[in-house]
């Protein structure tokens, strides 16, 4: 086994079984606010104590592995189809010690061939950058999560939402309502505003690369993210749909260009069980560090 | 707590009400999606799958064979229910199901054959899978495996104290229609 593709199966086998920090301080900050002696009160508590347990076990923390999304930041000159290589490796291998589940299945004969692998798993997207370095970060996205994402088009006559911020806000809020526990909540948005259905999609689920306590740079965007996050905990939806207090851990939100004639809203919901880790790597693919 | 052992009498299941936590001991036999369409289009159950008066549990396992052969569930949380609710009513009144075991509730026809058959909907924590594989102390069998492949398959769990809350009981009551017309009217207010 090459040393990038043993680097990777460590990124999997982490990424699947440990929380990342950020996300863990603020499933215990919920855990704290809700009700004591409450339903959404014992959710937070097995939340957290499967936590722990995934982590000690090193065995995944929810079933559904997910998507398997990688996100690779390299030089000029770089070997992707190494990298993809030795991801399809690394994905098999995670599969048969059982930090992912045979999750990917064909989609019009319905067969599950138990590796993982076949078109679209695992998915890579590449972004070229001056930099010598190599990082790599990974999300495994559950599919109950990805059901209740949604992709508005404004105007939108029936939420009264038009082609501005406002607008953006209803449409984003009526998702979180639409939502309800269904993603499994207490959950974390990423959402793009602007592009086309495909890279509005796209781009909204980058935004999950994001730490939970970073602020948006543009005051506007960061206005209205933590006016997402409050509003919603307002709604009494609460951890897995059951009423509390704790709907949203966090909301982040990116802008892409669009046509004078589309405005998307796009909304990627992200379950309390977030995966996403990363890692920099080394000119042999080893890991140096690790980024969340 | 309120604690319920497989197989379950209907006077049992009558008692329960929207909001009480339960702790399950007994078999469970999970299926989801493929199950659910398989039955509801006329196909049949293997001879011993038994699941009158049983529990059934959406879910997809994540399940290894350790070093001597044996099945190992590594992780067995709960799959989104509300995709089997065009086929769970009938797949209820079919097989004399007192319990369903998913996460994110269900809708009016579920509802209604609870009501109608003396079942309820358990509602077991999402994402939760370690915690719940905890409490699977075997796993018995697998049917179906071939056909559906192992996330879809149905497995049969011997389990101690497996812990949901009921949000669908058999008097029509829903945490879930009770807790959305709430949030509804929440959000009116701030939009």
């Amino acid at each position: 086994m090459n040393a990038l593709q043993d680097s990777l199966l460590e990124l999997i086998r982490r990424t699947s079984t440990e929380i990342p920090d950020d996300v863990h301080h603020a499933i215990l900050r919920s855990l704290e606010e809700e009700k004591k002696g409450t339903i959404a009160e014992s959710a937070m508590k097995i939340i957290d104590q499967n936590i722990a347990l995934a982590k000690n076990k090193s065995q995944p923390i929810c079933q559904d592995t997910g998507s398997i999304i990688f996100y690779v930041d390299c030089p000029i000159g770089y070997v992707q189809m190494a990298f993809e290589e030795a991801a399809r490796e690394a994905v098999k291998l995670a599969t048969k010690k059982g930090y992912l589940r045979q999750n990917s299945v064909d989609s019009i004969i319905g067969k599950n061939d138990g590796t993982n692998l076949g078109p679209g798993s695992p998915t890579v997207h590449f972004h070229q950058h001056r930099s010598p370095d190599v990082t790599v970060r990974l999300v495994l996205k559950g599919g109950g999560c990805e059901n209740v994402g949604a992709q508005y088009s404004l105007p939108n006559e029936k939420l009264k939402a038009n082609r501005d911020l406002d607008g953006c806000r209803k449409a984003i809020l009526d998702a979180v309502l639409q939502a309800q526990g269904k993603g499994c909540g207490p959950g974390i948005l990423g959402v793009c505003i602007g592009g086309d259905r495909a890279t509005g999609y796209e781009y909204s689920k980058q935004q999950l690369l994001r730490k939970l306590d970073d602020r948006n740079p543009n005051p506007e965007l960061d206005k209205l993210e933590l006016d997402i996050v409050e509003t919603s905990n307002k709604l009494g939806i609460g951890p897995m749909g059951f009423g509390g207090k704790t709907t949203l851990l966090g909301t982040k939100i990116g802008v892409l260009n669009r046509l004078p004639a589309s405005y998307f809203v796009s909304v990627s919901y992200m379950c309390w069980a977030y995966r996403r880790q990363g890692a920099a790597l080394d000119g042999d693919g080893r890991i140096q560090k690790w980024l969340y | 707590m309120i604690s319920l052992t497989t197989p379950i009498s209907e006077e049992k299941i009558r008692a329960l009400k929207v909001g009480d936590e339960i702790a399950i001991t007994g078999t469970l036999f999970t299926g989801r999606d493929a199950v659910h369409k398989y039955l509801h289009e006329g196909g049949k159950l293997p001879s011993s799958v038994n699941l009158k008066d049983g529990i059934l549990y959406h879910c997809g396992p994540v399940v290894i064979k350790d070093e001597q052969g044996n099945w190992k569930c590594v992780a067995a949380g709960p799959t989104t229910s509300i995709r089997e609710e065009p086929y769970q009513w009938q797949v209820i009144r079919d097989f004399g199901l007192r319990g369903v075991i998913g996460k994110g509730g269900m809708g009016d026809k579920t509802l209604q054959a609870c009501k109608e058959n003396g079942c309820v909907y358990l509602h077991a924590i999402g994402g939760a899978a370690q915690v719940l594989a905890q409490c699977i102390k075997r796993v018995r069998n697998v049917h179906m495996m071939e056909q559906f492949g192992a996330p879809e398959a149905i497995w049969e769990f011997e389990v101690e104290n497996f812990p949901a809350v009921i949000t669908m009981d058999s008097h029509g009551g829903s945490l879930h229609k009770e807790v959305f017309a709430a949030s509804q009217a929440e959000l009116a207010k701030y939009l």
